[in-house]
C-alpha cells in the first residue's frame, strides 16, 4: 500500500504542477508539452486504479494523436510577440466570470459526490474485457449515439474545410 | 511494503533479461547499419565497407567512435532543452517497445518458471501503439527546436505521415485481435503454435490482407524508403536532424535501426508465429529443454533478420513516393482496404461462433 500511496501522491503533484504549467507558461509550445505531461500523470492514475486499458488509450488518443495535431498548428504559427493579438478587456472579464461559474458548478457537483472514497484495489471495470461488455450491453445506446455524433462532427469538419 | 514482498529472484531475473534484450537490440541495430551498407553495395555492384576488419565487420564500431569524437554543436537560436530532449525521446521510445515481446517459451530453472518476456501486460498491442504514438515527439521536438525551416518541414512531414499510417495499422490489427480474441502478445504467439493444425496457425496466412496493410504501414512508420519523405535529401537537405551533430545525431540514426529491428520482431511475433516453427513438438521431445529454448529464440531472431533484409531490399529497389501519393495511398487505399478486411473478418468470426 505504501508504494501505491507514494505513487499516487507523486502522480497527483505531477498532474497539478503540469496543469498549472499549461496555463502559466508564456510559450505555447511549452504549454502543449506540459499538457502532454499532465496526460501522462492522469494515465498513471488510471493504471493505479487497475484500468490499464483506459490509461493506454488516454496516451494513444490524447498524448499521441490530438496533442501532435496541436503541436503541428502551433509550430506552423509565427510566434513573435508583436503578432500576438491584443487581448480585449471585456473578453478577459467575461472569461473570469464564466470560469468562476464553471468552478462553482464543479464544486457543487463535487460536494454531492464527496465522501465515498474510490476503492482502488478490487475494481477491475477498467480492464478491457469488462469495459467492452459494459459498453456493449448496458450502455450500448449512448455508446452508439456518441459514435454517430463523432461521425457527424467529422463530416461537418470536412464540409467546412472543403474549398468551394 | 509491496517492493519488499516482491521476490528478489524475480527482480534479478527481469534485470538480467532486460540487460540482455537491451544490449542484444543495440548490437543487432549496430550490425543492421553494416548490413544495410553491404546490401546496398551488393545491389549496386560495389564492395561496400571492407577496410575495417574482415568484410568491414568493425565498421559499426568505427562509425560509433567517429560520432562520439565529433564536436558537440548546439545552435544558438535553438530551444536548448527541447533540442536535447528530441534525440533522447527517439532513443527511449525505440527501446521501450521490446518490453512486451515474448522472446521464447517459458522454461524451468532451479524450480521456478522463467518467462522470456519482460512484462506480460494484457494489453500488449496497445502498449506498442502507445509507444509508437509518443515516438513521434522525438522527431517533432527535434525538428522544431533546431529552428531551421528544413528541419521543421521534415519533422512535420514525418509526424503527419506517422499519424496517417497509424490509423490503417490499427485497423489492420483489429482484424487480428478479433481472430485471436486477445490483446496480449504472449497469447497471440501461443495461438500460433506449430505451423499446421489442419489449417495454417500463423496469422499471416489466415489474414494475408491485414498482413500486407500492416507491412506497408510499418514501412511508413519507420520512415524508410519508399516512404522516407522526411529525409528527402533533394528537397529538404538532410531532414529533421540537419542541425544535429555528434552523438545526438547518432541517437537519431541509431534509434531508426533499433526501430527497424523491433518492428521486424513485432511483425514476426504478430503475423509469423513468433518463436513457433514447424514440427516444434517433435523437436521439443527430442532435445533437452535449454536447447529447445535457444532454438526458439534463434527462430524468432531468424525471422526478424529476414524482415530486416526485406526492408533493406525494398529500400534499395524502389524510388521514393511523392508526398501527395503517400497521403493518397494511406487515406484512400489502405484505410478502406483495412476496413473491409475488418468487416469480413468480423463476419467470418461470427459465422464460426454460431
Amino acid at each position: 500500500m505504501v508504494i501505491q500511496e507514494a505513487l499516487f501522491w507523486f502522480l497527483t503533484v505531477m498532474a497539478i504542477v503540469c496543469a498549472l504549467g499549461v496555463i502559466l507558461s508564456r510559450n505555447p509550445i511549452s504549454s502543449v508539452l506540459f499538457l502532454i505531461a499532465t496526460f501522462f500523470a492522469i494515465s498513471g492514475h488510471y493504471i493505479l486504479l487497475n484500468a490499464q486499458f483506459l490509461g493506454i488509450v488516454n496516451i494513444i488518443v490524447y498524448a499521441g494523436a490530438i496533442m501532435v495535431l496541436f503541436l503541428f498548428v502551433i509550430m506552423l504559427m509565427n510566434l513573435n510577440a508583436d503578432t500576438e493579438p491584443q487581448k480585449n478587456r471585456l473578453i478577459q472579464f467575461a472569461g473570469v466570470i464564466s470560469g468562476g461559474i464553471l468552478f462553482l458548478v464543479v464544486l457543487a457537483a463535487m460536494r454531492t459526490v464527496g465522501g465515498t472514497a474510490v476503492d482502488h484495489t478490487t475494481t477491475d471495470i477498467g480492464l478491457i474485457k469488462n469495459l467492452g461488455k459494459v459498453l456493449f450491453t448496458q450502455y450500448v445506446l449512448p455508446f452508439e449515439i456518441s459514435s454517430v455524433l463523432f461521425l457527424s462532427a467529422m463530416i461537418g469538419a470536412i464540409v467546412i474545410g472543403k474549398k468551394e | 511494503m509491496m517492493l519488499l514482498q516482491m521476490d528478489v529472484a524475480f527482480i534479478i531475473e527481469k534485470l538480467i533479461l532486460i540487460t540482455i534484450i537491451l544490449f542484444g537490440s543495440l548490437g543487432i541495430a549496430m550490425y543492421a547499419t553494416w548490413g544495410e551498407r553491404k546490401v546496398a553495395a551488393i545491389m549496386q555492384d560495389r564492395k561496400g565497407p571492407s577496410r575495417a576488419g574482415p568484410f568491414g565487420l568493425l565498421q559499426p564500431l568505427a562509425d560509433g567512435v567517429k560520432l562520439f569524437m565529433k564536436e558537440e554543436i548546439i545552435p544558438d537560436s535553438s530551444t536548448r532543452f527541447l533540442f536535447i530532449l528530441g534525440p533522447c525521446l527517439a532513443m527511449l521510445t525505440a527501446l521501450l517497445t521490446s518490453a512486451v515481446v515474448p522472446w521464447g517459451p517459458d522454461f524451468q530453472l532451479a524450480g521456478r518458471t522463467v518467462s522470456l518476456q519482460v512484462a506480460d501486460i494484457n494489453i500488449g498491442i496497445l502498449f506498442i501503439f502507445g509507444v509508437l504514438s509518443v515516438g513521434v515527439y522525438g522527431v517533432m521536438l527535434g525538428g522544431w527546436a533546431s529552428n531551421n525551416k528544413f528541419s521543421l518541414l521534415s519533422s512535420i512531414r514525418a509526424a503527419s505521415q506517422a499519424i496517417s499510417y497509424e490509423l490503417a495499422m490499427g485497423l489492420s490489427l483489429i482484424a487480428v485481435i478479433m481472430m485471436t480474441g486477445t490483446l496480449s502478445l504472449r497469447e497471440i504467439v501461443a495461438q500460433q503454435h506449430g505451423f499446421w493444425d489442419g489449417g495454417f496457425t500463423w496469422i499471416a496466412f489466415r489474414q494475408p490482407i491485414g498482413f500486407l496493410v500492416f507491412l506497408i504501414c510499418t514501412f511508413a512508420e519507420l520512415n524508410r524508403a519508399p516512404f522516407d519523405l522526411a529525409e528527402a535529401e533533394s528537397e529538404l537537405n538532410m531532414g529533421f536532424h540537419q542541425e544535429y551533430s555528434s552523438m545526438k545525431l547518432g541517437f537519431y540514426l541509431f534509434a531508426e535501426y533499433i526501430n527497424l529491428f523491433v518492428s521486424s520482431v513485432i511483425l514476426s511475433t504478430l503475423f509469423f508465429g513468433g518463436y513457433n516453427f514447424p514440427f516444434m513438438d517433435a523437436v521439443q521431445g527430442a532435445v533437452p529443454e535449454w536447447l529447445f529454448v535457444i532454438i526458439c529464440v534463434m527462430v524468432l531472431l531468424t525471422k526478424a533478420v529476414g524482415f530486416i533484409l526485406f526492408f533493406m531490399f525494398v529500400r534499395w529497389t524502389l524510388p521514393r513516393f511523392r508526398y501527395d501519393q503517400l497521403m493518397k495511398l494511406g487515406w484512400k487505399t489502405l484505410i478502406p482496404i483495412a476496413l473491409i478486411n475488418m468487416v469480413i473478418t468480423g463476419i467470418v468470426v461470427l459465422a464460426r461462433m454460431k
